[in-house]
């Protein structure tokens, strides 16, 4: 049934080899140029330009994130520079406010030490000079005293 | 010379058996040009309309372009190398792409509808004028490069290794040709004969996993013919230090 003549000599057969064979030839190599310029070259300018494009901008991201990052660091050492700074003046001002603390209780501590020693003086004065009185008193009253009994004798 | 319709002569008959033209004194294999014009224009008309209008924002057929341009360049690169597989992307694309079209083609149309006085229409890559021709160019192809890129220095790759080489590496420029050709044309004449033949014994639901095979070996085989053909140019151009 399957009684096929492969090697046909003359008319027929798989391997009947003719002109076929170059103008198949001519036909595949006038495909390459239709297919060049009408697949390869279009195709291949989009997706090379796009190609292209991608990796334009994935560099130009990339500058802008080096820049990011530089400018970044920038800011952060301005802002420890002003916060050391800040530190620096809050704490001289404390520093100010507590001499400016002490000179006043210093101040205040001796005027009323001073108005204390005043007081003081003043009280032992008083003293004094009341102790002299009564002890005049009591002399003039004894003298009376001594005076009256010597009398009445 | 007339078509028989008994199916008792139905394989047979596949086999062989050619839609002569004669033009002047030479005479062609009509049904393998027939056949090969009508895929190829649809191919072409396929990729006319795909190409139409590109945009930057790839759409629908564009899409499908791009990804076989990108699987072709991705083959010729690794096969032929950086430096010149631009020069070479177009003719071992355009090998894969006939190949293809005509492997599948080839299985996906029902030819046998269409009558002929006499042969009948089937892949072109199962005639063996079309795949001689495929390798032909394929070998002319490599000594074109090997000769414009690297000049007379091209014929150090005969003796590279050791010169012992040289009838090897000559016996392989006819090898090469010869196992191209005779690897294509069988492998797709064995598929449509195992369809015929089994449509032909049991005609339902049997040789449909063959027929997938044989979509399967198309593919594959129209992949092996560009890969091998982009190895040989790459060979070719190839510098040996």
């Amino acid at each position: 049934m399957l009684a096929f003549d492969f090697f046909g000599a003359t008319e027929g057969g798989l391997f009947d080899i003719n002109a076929t064979l170059p103008l198949m030839a001519i036909q595949v190599i006038a495909l390459t140029y239709i297919l060049n310029s009408l697949f390869f070259k279009p195709v291949g300018n989009v997706v090379e330009k796009r190609e292209k494009f991608v990796s334009n901008n994935i560099l130009e991201a990339k500058n802008k994130l080096s820049e990011v990052e530089k400018l970044e660091a920038d800011l952060l050492s301005q802002l420890q520079s002003a916060r050391s700074e800040a530190q620096k003046i809050v704490s001289e001002a404390e520093n100010e406010s507590d001499k400016l603390y002490k000179e006043a209780l210093e101040l205040a501590n001796s005027e009323a030490n001073a108005s204390k020693e005043k007081a003081r003086l003043e009280i032992e004065n008083q003293t004094s000079s009341a102790r002299d009185q009564l002890f005049k008193q009591a002399e003039d009253l004894s003298e009376l005293i001594v005076n009256r009994l010597i009398l009445e004798k | 010379m007339f078509f028989n319709h008994l199916p008792t002569n139905f394989a047979a008959l596949e086999v062989g058996q050619h839609l002569y033209w004669q033009i002047g004194n030479i005479r062609l294999h009509g049904q393998v040009f027939l056949t090969s014009w009508i895929l190829l224009g649809a191919l072409l008309v396929f990729i006319s309309l795909g190409t139409k209008k590109m945009e930057n924002d790839p759409k629908g057929m564009q899409n499908l372009l791009e990804f076989l341009w990108d699987y072709i360049r991705d083959l010729a690169r690794t096969q032929i190398g950086e430096k010149v597989y631009r020069d070479w992307m177009p003719f071992i694309g355009t090998l894969f792409l006939f190949v293809f079209v005509s492997n599948w083609g080839g299985a996906l149309i029902p030819w046998r509808l269409i009558k002929l006085p006499s042969g009948e229409l089937g892949a072109p890559t199962a005639d063996i004028n079309t795949t001689i021709a495929l390798a032909l160019l394929v070998s002319l192809s490599y000594f074109y490069a090997g000769l414009s890129n690297k000049g007379w220095r091209y014929f150090e790759y005969y003796v590279h290794p050791t010169p012992i080489m040289l009838p090897f590496k000559i016996l392989e420029d006819f090898t090469k040709p010869l196992s191209l050709s005779f690897r294509l044309f069988g492998n797709i004449l064995a598929d449509e004969l195992v369809v015929g033949v089994l449509v032909f014994l049991v005609p339902l639901v049997l040789p449909i996993p063959v027929m997938f095979l044989g979509l399967f070996t198309s593919a594959i085989q129209a992949l092996i013919f560009a890969t091998l053909a982009a190895y040989y140019i790459g060979e070719a151009v190839e510098e040996h230090h």
